[in-house]
């Protein structure tokens, strides 16, 4: 109990972080025993922890006493959590402002219940509401009121944390033939909706027997897991480069290939195939190998002439990367962004370049982990606390 | 919670319901839409807004028993609420006086239809509406629209009601008169792309709102694709509405029907009528 509180002084969510963050390129590649064997399982320490206070500790948090002023905290996934909790520890009103009609973000909507259980989501959720925490569902900011308009209305400062949640599709031909899914609506069907347990649920969702999902990412291991859990035959991981490229985790990639997912390496669908009812009968690929080093340092994926065929497939799930969501960015009048559409925002503050607003987790990054975003939720909190003392001082 | 303050029975399948949601009512406009689920277990329901009141806080809603989720709401009463419902959601319709337009509700597709038009109306625009249904009793706010238009014609495919025959069969009519600046073409996708053919040949811009399956309605997942100019857009925060001219129909109307199957289970399981314990 003790362990669990000491890590809650610094840390918002520790059962959530026990489960998905990368623990061994964070504290465990640093820890000292590690350079004499295994290192310490901090991450699997922390989930205990967290989970024994949680089962055992039905205490709620004192709350603190307001200081009078409010924030708006846009966006309820790690980040905004995290920056939300700090900020009321500190005394301020904070609103959270979610889209959806649960906060968590990916947390709820992306990572499947096998890897996170939403009751965990929930527990920590509840405690940020037992804290003071006032949190909106329902509310998409630019649609009802926007960044601006929450200045004017009487917000003393607001934080975006509004992710990465725009999915990418390949832009080849067949695309939008049924069967095909991003990741976003394959896992929100399943995880959000509880398609999983159609039709007590009403969200359906569909997956055929031969599934290939397109990427390597973390988020196309729990699509390719969540689609063998959801009945289907085969499942392909279909990936430009080689094994050694693999994007997402070591441990992620280990499970999927444990439960059965199959890699089909330096291979790329060019083409989407339909069947006269404009349902999903295969990929057209075409084969790669592997040249020399690009700019990220990964050898540049080339492909070879001629070499095409079809696997035959009846789902396909698009798992190449999401994008900022540009809701806000585009309502936000004086909001600095990226190319990409990214906000920009300071590395330690979160401060961007309208007085009072600050932004952090995936919408700054791009998509990243959870440990990120929760951390920039921090650093947020910080500034923010800085720059509203500032201002009354003024 | 959202509290359904009032409900109309239109006819034993469309319904109308006013809903308290003051947040919604303040932003909403003509041409947007909001997704609502009626509890712990319903699926996100996408509905354009059919009218609205601001200083009441009111939004209302159409909507016709197609499925398991829509008999499901049905049900509801005054009184009753939903768990969720949020909106505005998707891009207003574009409102400029244009000269002389069309609207075109088909079905329920006139609900929506009512306040694009009004709005014209308002801007100063001629606005000549004609609304059809398969027959009389599918038909709805006959008065609400005649109040708003300069002229209203009314048509039912079984002749039970106005003029025998289909909305676009007036359309056609309407448009040799001459000067008809855009169209608005709203109701069942195959009803959209007809309107959409009889404005092609003499190129007057013509609006449909398209209304794919969705989930988040927030260009989160990209289930409610389409293709429009050979571009797949997100209908749910690039539209609803879209030049009608460029809707690739045939891509629209096979992936309406992606989940046909399911929802034929899904029905199945409701047979029993709800209320029994065993769902
Ligand atoms: C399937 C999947 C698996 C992943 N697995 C891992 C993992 O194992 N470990 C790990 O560390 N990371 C993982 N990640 C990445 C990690 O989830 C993200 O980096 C992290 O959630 C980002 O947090 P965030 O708070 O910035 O954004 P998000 O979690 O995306 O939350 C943003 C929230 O803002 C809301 N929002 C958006 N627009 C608006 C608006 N206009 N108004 C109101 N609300 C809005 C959204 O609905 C959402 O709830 C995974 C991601 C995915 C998709
Ligand atoms: S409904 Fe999900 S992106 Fe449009």
């Amino acid at each position: 109990m003790g362990a669990a509180q000491s890590i809650k002084e610094y840390n918002n969510l520790p059962a959530i972080c026990g489960r998905v963050c990368p623990q061994e390129n964070q504290c465990e590649k640093y820890c000292v025993i590690g350079k004499k064997g295994d290192p310490v399982a901090i991450g699997r320490l922390e989930r205990f922890a967290a989970d024994y206070a949680m089962e055992h500790d039905s205490s709620k948090p004192e709350r603190v006493p307001s200081n009078g002023k409010k924030v708006a905290v846009v966006g309820a996934g790690p980040a905004g959590l995290t920056c939300a909790g700090d900020l009321r520890k500190m005394g301020y009103d904070v609103t959270v402002f979610e889209a959806l009609h649960v906060p968590g973000g990916v947390l709820m909507y992306g990572i499947p219940e096998f890897r996170l259980p939403k009751a965990v989501v929930q527990k920590e959720i509840d405690t940020l509401r037992d804290l003071g925490v006032e949190i909106k569902v329902n509310s998409v900011i630019g649609k009802i009121d926007n960044v601006n308009e929450l200045l004017e209305q009487g917000y003393d400062a607001v934080f975006i944390g509004t992710g990465a949640g725009l999915p990418y599709f390949l832009n080849i031909p067949g695309e939008n033939y049924n069967g095909v899914y991003s990741a976003n609506e394959f896992l929100t069907r399943v995880n959000l909706m509880k398609g999983y347990l159609f039709p007590e649920y009403a969200t359906p969702v569909k997956v055929g027997r031969r599934v290939a999902v397109c990427g390597a990412g973390n988020v196309a291991m729990d699509a390719a897991r969540t689609a063998l859990r959801l009945g289907a035959e085969e499942v392909y991981i279909v990936y430009r480069r080689s094994q050694a490229e693999i994007p997402a985790r070591h441990e992620e990639l280990e499970h999927a290939l444990e439960e059965g997912v199959q890699l089909k390496l330096l291979t790329s669908p060019v083409e989407v195939l339909g069947d006269e009812n404009g349902w999903v009968r295969g990929i057209k690929c075409l084969r790669y190998e592997l040249g020399e080093p690009d700019e990220s340092g990964r050898r540049r994926p080339i492909p070879i002439e001629g070499s095409e065929f079809v696997m035959e497939v009846d789902t396909v799930v698009m798992a190449i990367g999401q994008g900022p969501n540009p809701l806000v960015p585009s309502t936000t009048k004086g909001l600095e962004t990226t190319k990409w559409g990214n906000i920009v925002a300071d590395e330690e503050t979160g401060q961007t370049s309208l007085e009072g607003v600050f932004a952090g987790g995936d919408i700054v990054t791009g998509a990243a982990t959870v440990i990120l975003a929760m951390g920039a939720g921090k650093k947020a909190a910080q500034a923010i606390d800085a720059y509203l003392k500032r201002k009354q001082n003024n | 919670m959202y509290q359904i303050v009032r409900k109309e029975v239109f006819s034993p399948t469309i319904k109308l319901m006013d809903i308290k949601a003051p947040d919604v009512a303040r932003k909403v406009q003509a041409g947007q839409f909001i997704i609502l689920r009626i509890d712990e277990h319903g699926e996100r329901i996408p509905l354009t807004v059919a009218d609205f009141d601001r200083e009441k806080g009111i939004i209302t809603i159409i909507f016709q028993e197609v499925g398991y989720s829509t008999i499901a709401l049905g049900k509801l009463e005054a009184g009753q609420y939903l768990l969720d419902f949020v909106g505005p959601l998707g891009e207003a319709t574009q409102v400029e006086n244009f000269g002389k337009v069309v609207c075109v509700g088909g079905g329920v597709g006139i609900a929506p239809v009512y306040p694009i038009a009004r709005a014209l109306k308002e801007a100063g625009n001629e606005v000549i509406s004609i609304i059809g249904a398969r027959t009389k009793e599918l038909l709805f706010w006959e008065e609400e629209m005649k109040a708003i238009s300069d002229r209203l014609f009314v048509a039912t495919d079984d002749g039970s009601y106005g003029r025998k025959g289909f909305v676009t069969d007036i359309l056609k009519e309407v448009i040799a008169e001459g000067n008809v600046a855009r169209v608005w073409g709203i109701g069942p996708v195959v009803m959209m792309r007809a309107v959409s053919e009889v404005t092609r040949p003499s190129g007057i811009k013509t609006i449909v709102s398209m209304n794919p399956i969705m989930v988040d309605g927030t260009g989160m997942c990209g289930a409610c694709r389409i293709s429009v100019g050979n571009e797949t857009k997100f209908a749910c925060v690039d539209g609803p509405e879209f030049d009608g001219h460029l809707v690739d129909w045939d891509l629209a109307l096979r992936r309406s029907i992606m989940y046909k199957d399911e929802e034929k289970r899904a029905m199945a399981k409701g047979q029993c009528g709800g209320g029994c314990g065993c769902h």
